[in-house]
């Protein structure tokens, strides 16, 4: 441990010797990285929050923002109900994942492939694409509405409002909380309930005392983050005209007054600190808890068989909760194919001229995404893999501080990304032109980019974990440099994880709205999402959206089982559990 | 805490099997009441799936069990009120080592003051009354062992079942338990069952002992009993290290000393009653290197050459090869002692009655 000029410890270790560190390679590398992430991410939110703070005509600092915002009738509602959605969609997310985690995990029980599946298909559609199609299954003037009405002459108000926003929510991120939960289930000692049973504890008493508490971080960590998801969320408000939430309220006042309204970096400052708020929740509920202890025979609770009349019930359950969960894809499937769809239970008559329409006339959208997303994923992996290498493999001053930025994106939402772009980069020309940088339809990528980074770089530092040090060290020990050793060991090593960690963030990309939708500058430029948006806001255009949508989903999938396929073969080839 | 009223325990015809594997074939027992009783074997040997079968977890199995009078084959685990001490010691983390131990209090619906009071005796018993406000991940590993046996002792349960509870712990603290263990049960006479595969662990405190392979039981009897008289080839080997030569005996007319010969073509006289297919046993420390003068009086006389010699601190090993056979001789080991080289020449000797000649 070199040097009594040490000062403080921790991310800024302030010794000659890891500063001489920076002469090498890496070490140029990880500054230029931290100049992007500095420009791209840290900059604009922190422009977005000083604004926030500062008097629109004079530039001073005041928080009479703040106050105008809160006496405002209509944004105190959009708070509210950003917090009522996210809240209630955390609590049917969970009504619907509680039966399904615990038929799995209590129980041999035959559906498990089932579920699981059950648990996938929701993963593959963002919520907004969605969310017009469930209008016309559950919507007032709805399928199910139509039928109940017919037959029993009452309707239920599944998409009034913001039931609409929670439902879509809750359909969406169960399979989140299904996971979640059942981990958190598995995880526990598998004596926990043994040694209960042993001393006189069983049923509902046990399941209270003992399994209960012992499966609650493992689940408050994954619903604090399906909160922050909900809460940040523009795209399924904003396409089901539930206009009085926070999200949508930023991007309406931006779009319509101006980049200079101070109620848009308000709101900004208000997701922020919710989000970082709901991560903060999420890390604790895990600290110094760890319940799963390894021991002989494996985890999790006891399981038993289900009786004739328990399995009755364990299906009718699913069923009912598979009818929910295929809702948005059966209903935007037949929207894409509808001639006319409005007042019935079903279209009038099926057509395939929306896909024909979306080819011919529309499929910019198409090609501008897969350019788009594949650019973003490309950026993200390489960043990724730098980063990974960088923090894991070396000990380069500030190392740490550069993963800690880069995960940073996950507590940024979309929206403020957005604000932020443009806020810095509308006096900022393109290099060698007359344009804005704010127009340019690669800032896109880089929000893009940018925001899929964490997942990504969580994809390369597993990787990475995966190649053994001593496998560098044997290619360094017979002559390979460090430069060479990456190219030709660890980086095809990884190789596997990588592209994996690329396909996902091509899938995640090729959707995103929140961000794309304030940087879009002509629809020319425009992405999917943002096409499905606009074609929805027209009833004509609700069938070419659903074809967009479809094809949206596709693209989601096959990204969700290519990359799904591809972990799997690394493992076997590499030989790695 | 008062003296329970101790009772046995009956295992007749016990078999059990996950799915198509069978991991108990056949097992018959009878354990004293008040007996610290020892379930000893490899892994995989079943001794863990009979404790747990008699604690009732795993599949319901064969035959009976009786704990006492009362046959529990079919019962739940919460209705047996035997008390089990797992492996790991599963102390619930979100509790505190009071709310621990009172819990199979609570689940009888013992009233809180009396609640109270017999914690604060468990914990005594285990000298660790100090700590009822602390959480399991703050306690060392030993500490956590004696809390997983206070949460036990405190509901006074008829049996008392121990599964490999020394495994987890340091070397140097696994001989302070034991003996702590042995204390608390002897003041308490409850009967008690302790897995382990450590013969050292089972051999100091066991009154009886049961060795386990493949499901089956071996042999039943006292550690020395065991050690002694080995009915086979398995306890012989498992229990200590033994030189072990197979071979055939054939009885001569008269019966008396018979013509063993091994299947080296070794051939000596023995006095036994077995016949056929049959293993000599004896332990390395009871066969000495012979001078040339030595003769064996009412023993067995064997020459051959010193293959390695090893150095195991309170004894040398000497591996000698005895016409195909390879036998180990321990000698004691003192400072100044001198002693035989590799390729040396030398005879052995060992003792009819240090002799055990056992069927195949």
């Amino acid at each position: 441990m070199p040097s009594n000029t040490s000062t403080r410890k921790g991310i800024f270790r302030l010794d000659f010797k890891s500063m001489q560190s920076i002469k090498w390679g890496p070490g140029i590398v990880a500054s230029l990285i931290g100049l992007f992430l500095l420009i791209v991410l840290v900059m604009p939110v922190a422009k977005v929050m000083y604004v926030a703070f500062q008097d629109p005509d004079s530039g001073a600092l005041t928080i009479n923002n703040f106050i105008d915002f809160f006496n405002a009738a209509l944004f105190r509602e959009s708070f509210v109900n950003s917090f009522y959605v996210a809240s209630m969609s955390v609590v049917f997310a969970t009504l619907i994942a509680m039966p399904l985690a615990y038929f799995t995990t209590r129980f041999n029980f035959a559906g498990s492939t089932l579920i699981q599946t059950l648990g996938m298909i929701p993963l593959i559609m963002p919520p907004f694409v969605g969310a017009v199609a469930m209008q016309l299954f559950f919507g007032g003037n709805g399928s199910v509405n139509l039928l109940l009405d017919d037959y029993f002459g009452f309707t239920v108000p599944f998409m009034e409002g913001l039931n609409g926003v929670i439902l879509v929510q809750s359909v969406h991120f169960f399979p989140f909380i299904l996971i979640n939960l059942s981990a958190s289930l598995n995880n526990i000692d598998r004596s926990m309930e043994e040694a209960a049973l042993n001393l006189g504890s069983s049923g509902m008493r046990l399941f209270r005392r003992i399994v209960f508490p012992l499966a609650m971080p493992g689940y408050i960590a994954g619903a604090s983050l399906v909160f922050l998801k909900v809460f940040d969320d523009l795209g399924t408000p904003l396409l089901l005209n539930v206009n009085n939430m926070l999200a949508p309220q930023a991007y309406l006042r931006i779009s319509s007054v101006g980049i200079s309204d101070p109620i848009g970096y308000v709101i900004s400052v208000i997701l922020v600190l919710f989000s970082l708020f709901s991560m903060w929740v999420s890390f604790l509920a895990m600290k110094d808890k760890d319940y799963a202890t390894s021991q002989k025979g494996g985890g999790g609770l006891l399981r038993r068989d289900l009786k004739k009349g328990e399995k009755i019930g364990c299906y009718a359950v699913i069923t009912i909760i598979l009818l929910f969960v295929l809702a948005p894809h059966t209903a935007l499937g037949l929207l894409s194919v509808a001639t006319v769809w409005s007042y019935s239970p079903l279209p009038d008559g099926y057509t395939f001229d929306h896909y024909v329409e979306v080819f011919e006339t529309a499929n910019q959208f198409i090609t501008n995404t897969l350019l788009y997303a594949g650019l973003a994923g490309l950026i993200d992996i390489v960043l990724g893999t730098a980063i990974a290498y960088i923090v894991w493999r070396t000990d380069i001053w500030g190392r740490k501080a550069l993963d800690l930025v880069a995960m940073g994106a996950l507590a940024i939402p979309g929206v403020v990304i957005g604000i932020g772009y443009l806020r810095m980069f509308y006096d900022v020309n393109l290099p060698f032109s007359d344009e804005p940088m704010a127009t340019w339809w690669g800032i896109m990528v880089i929000a893009l980019a940018v925001r899929r980074l964490p997942y990504a770089l969580r994809a390369c530092v597993a990787a990475l974990q995966q190649v053994s040090l001593s496998l560098e060290e044997a290619a360094e020990s017979l002559g390979a440099s460090k430069w060479g050793t990456i190219r030709r060991v660890v980086v095809p090593l990884m190789s596997g994880g990588i592209l994996a960690g690329f396909v996902t963030s091509f899938a995640t990309a090729a959707v995103e709205l929140s961000a794309t939708i304030m940087l879009v500058a002509k629809e020319g430029d425009a992405p999917l999402a943002y096409g499905i948006y606009v074609f929805m806001q027209s009833a004509a255009g609700r069938g070419p959206g659903a074809a967009l949508g479809i094809i949206a989903v596709v693209i989601v999938g096959l990204g969700t089982y290519a990359s799904h396929v591809i972990i799997e073969r690394t493992k076997k080839t590499n030989g790695l559990k | 805490m008062s003296n329970n009223q101790s009772v046995g325990i009956s295992i007749k015809n016990v078999g059990l099997s996950f799915g198509d594997t069978e991991v108990l074939k056949g097992v018959n027992l009878e354990i004293k009441p008040g007996e610290f009783f020892a379930f000893l074997g490899p892994s995989g040997s079943g001794k863990s799936t009979l404790l747990r079968a008699i604690a009732g977890f795993g599949p319901t199995p064969t035959g009976q069990i009786l704990i006492g009078d009362t046959d529990v084959t079919s019962m739940q685990p919460w209705q047996r009120n035997v008390g089990m001490v797992f492996q790991n010691y599963a102390l619930w983390p979100h509790m505190t080592v009071q709310e621990n131990v009172a819990f199979g209090l609570e689940e009888r619906k013992v009233p809180k003051s009396e609640i109270a009071v017999k914690v604060q005796q468990a914990l005594e018993l285990v000298d660790l009354a100090n700590l009822s406000n602390r959480r399991p991940s703050e306690l060392s590993g030993g500490q956590q062992q004696r809390i997983a046996l206070a949460r036990t002792v405190v509901v006074e349960p008829k049996v008392l079942l121990l599964d490999e509870p020394l495994s987890n712990l340091d070397a140097n603290l696994r001989v302070q338990m034991r003996r702590d263990i042995l204390k608390l049960q002897q003041k308490l006479g409850l009967t008690t069952i302790f897995v382990t595969h450590d013969q050292e662990e089972a051999n100091t405190t066991a009154d009886r002992m049961a060795v386990l392979s493949n499901g089956v039981i071996q042999q039943v009897g006292a550690p020395m009993d065991l050690y002694d008289a080995p009915v086979n080839r398995f306890v012989a080997n498992f229990i200590g290290s033994a030189n072990i030569i197979d071979g055939s005996i054939a009885n001569d007319a008269a019966g008396n000393t018979t013509r063993f010969v091994s299947d080296q073509g070794l051939s000596l006289d023995l006095t036994t009653p077995a016949s056929g297919k049959v293993s000599l046993i004896f332990r390395p420390q009871n066969t000495f290197l012979l001078g040339d003068q030595d003769t064996v009086d009412n023993g067995i006389r064997l020459s051959g050459h010193i293959v390695y010699r090893e150095f195991l601190g309170s004894l040398i090993r000497y591996g000698i090869d005895v016409q195909g056979h390879l036998l180990s001789v321990d000698e004691m080991h003192s400072i100044g002692k001198t002693h035989r080289n590799v390729n040396d020449k030398v005879s052995l000797g060992v003792c009819h009655d240090q002799a055990v000649v056992v069927n195949q």
